[in-house]
């Protein structure tokens, strides 16, 4: 297995002198300080303390900008981050701001770098969103499996005192939530928040109209509200100097596979995968394919990552999106088949163990891919295969099920040689290897007992 | 106005009542969970299906009224 490196050796992608802008400052170990924060950012506009129209008339302008800049959510939806402060701003109640840092995703550590490296930002961040939306209080959420990252939050919270116990900010909070794949979906996270297990619920209600407390609750990514920190600083123009039209600005990659320095790289959106890999020192080994978005994207062959660019637009006819910005390269030396049977082990282990769809199907997907890495299947895998996929597919509370089967069946497709090849003679040289794809040996999640034990 | 039938998967057990009750609807997976036509109902298909929601040991089949509003504004309501 792969270990994915502490990414600290990050530089600016390709030939934008604008570039670090999250990243700007950051250093090889321990998190900037609030005073070093400060003098490279500048202090943060807020209008707490003016007049109650003041203050309304700054939150509006607030998502304003935020809109104006184009930002969308860098959890993996892209949601129109603008859209998203509305609704809230909008509901009936008083608001709550949750910030997310939950990280299940393993393919995934641009989050905890960000709240271990450069927790003002998103603290910033997060204040300005509660600003926008009228909320009271904020909590940051930190992954329990990155301790680091939750004691650079609470260092960073400690400095800022003062500030954050003064009569106009809202009441912060740091939560520690556990590190299993679906506990940063935004129910489960309002769920667990809430005194619940950190597993998704059933909607209607939307947390934006009721979430924690039944208040209307804002979840924004940590790195989403970074941006936020920034923009409330610059401005919308400033963040639309980099990236594409339809996707503005810069945004966190973690690339990891046979690259020399695998890790957190920013990039300008719609830059080149290319150029990404030359960031990273260059690839160690020849690529056979690419995982975009983590283990509930799809994959591209090795064929075509040549010319392609992070872009909305570039990665549409392959099926793929950047997800929360997860670029995994596998080496030609590795066995797709193995590894894509891994991954959907994996990611039925990850269930949260509520629905039955979920729970059987996935289940099942992950046997029959184990089946045809072993050249145990018959000669009606695939028809197994599909009819799983689209009995599993769109039949859970969550999404978590829908992103698996976009991965395995993006695999099929992707590797349909190489499935055959296996179906027909069995386990190749490569499926002995130990696997590449980075996944921790056991699942991490401690809820895998069925799921009628968890009720009374 | 139109009804449609949902079920909550969170809540849903598979003991299969909504497809005995609600076959034209409904059939059963391979593990015996719902497969649901979830186009609207059209008329005595809303009184079986409100039984059917009913019989469910869970109360996990969800019989969804759906209203027009004014607004444009399409209103959902468990029913």
């Amino acid at each position: 297995m792969t270990e994915v490196q502490r990414p600290r050796e990050r530089a600016a992608v390709e030939s934008a002198p604008a570039l670090p802008r999250l990243l700007s400052g950051i250093r090889a170990h321990g998190a900037l300080t609030l005073e070093e924060h400060l003098a490279l950012h500048g202090p943060l506009p807020t209008g707490h303390g003016a007049r109650r129209r003041q203050q309304r008339e700054h939150a509006a302008m607030l998502i304003d900008e935020i809109e104006l800049s184009g930002l969308t959510g860098r959890g993996g939806a892209s949601f129109p981050t603008a859209t998203k402060l509305r609704a809230v701003a909008g509901a009936r109640g008083r608001a709550i701001v949750i910030a997310n840092g939950a990280e299940g995703e393993p393919a995934s550590l641009k989050d905890r770098t960000l709240l271990e490296a450069l927790p003002h930002l998103v603290i910033d961040g997060g204040l300005i969103a509660a600003e926008a939306v009228g909320a009271d209080e904020l909590i940051l959420c930190a992954c329990a499996t990155a301790p680091t990252s939750v004691e650079a939050m609470e260092q960073a919270l400690a400095e800022r005192e003062r500030e954050l116990t003064g009569g106009h900010a809202p009441k912060v909070s740091l939560a520690t939530v556990p590190g299993h794949y679906v506990a940063g979906q935004e129910t489960a996270l309002v769920n667990y928040l809430g005194g619940g297990p950190a597993k998704p619920t059933f909607t209607p209600p939307m947390p934006f109209e009721q979430g924690l407390r039944r208040r209307p609750t804002l979840i924004n990514n940590a790195e989403t509200l970074a941006h936020i920190a920034l923009i409330a600083r610059q401005g919308a123009s400033w963040f639309r100097q980099l990236g594409t039209s339809s996707q503005p600005g810069s945004t966190l990659v973690t690339l990891s596979g046979p690259v020399a320095h695998p890790g957190v790289y920013e990039i300008e959106n719609g830059a080149s995968l290319s150029s990404l890999i030359d960031a990273s020192g260059g690839t160690t080994a020849r690529v056979r394919a690419a995982l975009l978005g983590g283990y509930a994207g799809a994959w591209i062959s090795g064929g075509h990552l040549q010319g392609v660019a992070l872009s909305k637009e570039h990665l549409a006819p392959h099926g793929a999106t950047l997800g929360a910005g997860i670029v995994l390269l596998l080496s030609e030396s590795a066995c797709p088949v193995a590894e894509t049977a891994r991954a959907a082990r994996w990611m039925a282990g990850q269930s949260a163990q509520q629905c039955g769809p979920c729970i059987h199907g996935l289940d099942a997907l992950a046997g029959t891919l184990e089946e045809i890495a072993l050249g145990r299947a018959d000669a009606r895998v695939t028809q197994r295969l599909e009819r799983l996929a689209s009995l599993t597919s769109r039949r859970g509370a969550c999404a978590h099920p829908d992103g698996a089967v976009n991965m395995i069946s993006s695999a099929l497709e992707v590797f349909a040689t190489e499935f055959a090849d296996h179906a027909r003679h069995g386990a190749c040289e490569g499926c002995a290897r130990a696997g590449e794809l980075p996944l921790p040996l056991r699942p991490l999640s401690d809820e895998s007992s069925g799921k009628k034990g968890a009720r009374a | 106005m139109s009804h449609r039938v949902e079920v909550n998967p969170i809540t849903c057990e598979a003991h299969g009542m909504c497809a005995e009750l609600l076959p034209e609807r409904i059939t059963l997976d391979e593990w015996g969970y719902p497969l649901i036509d979830d186009t609207p109902l059209h008329g005595s298909q809303v009184e079986h299906a409100i039984r059917a929601a009913r019989a469910c040991p869970t109360f996990a089949l969800l019989v969804k009224k759906e209203r027009t509003e004014r607004s444009g504004r399409v209103r959902v309501r468990s029913g």
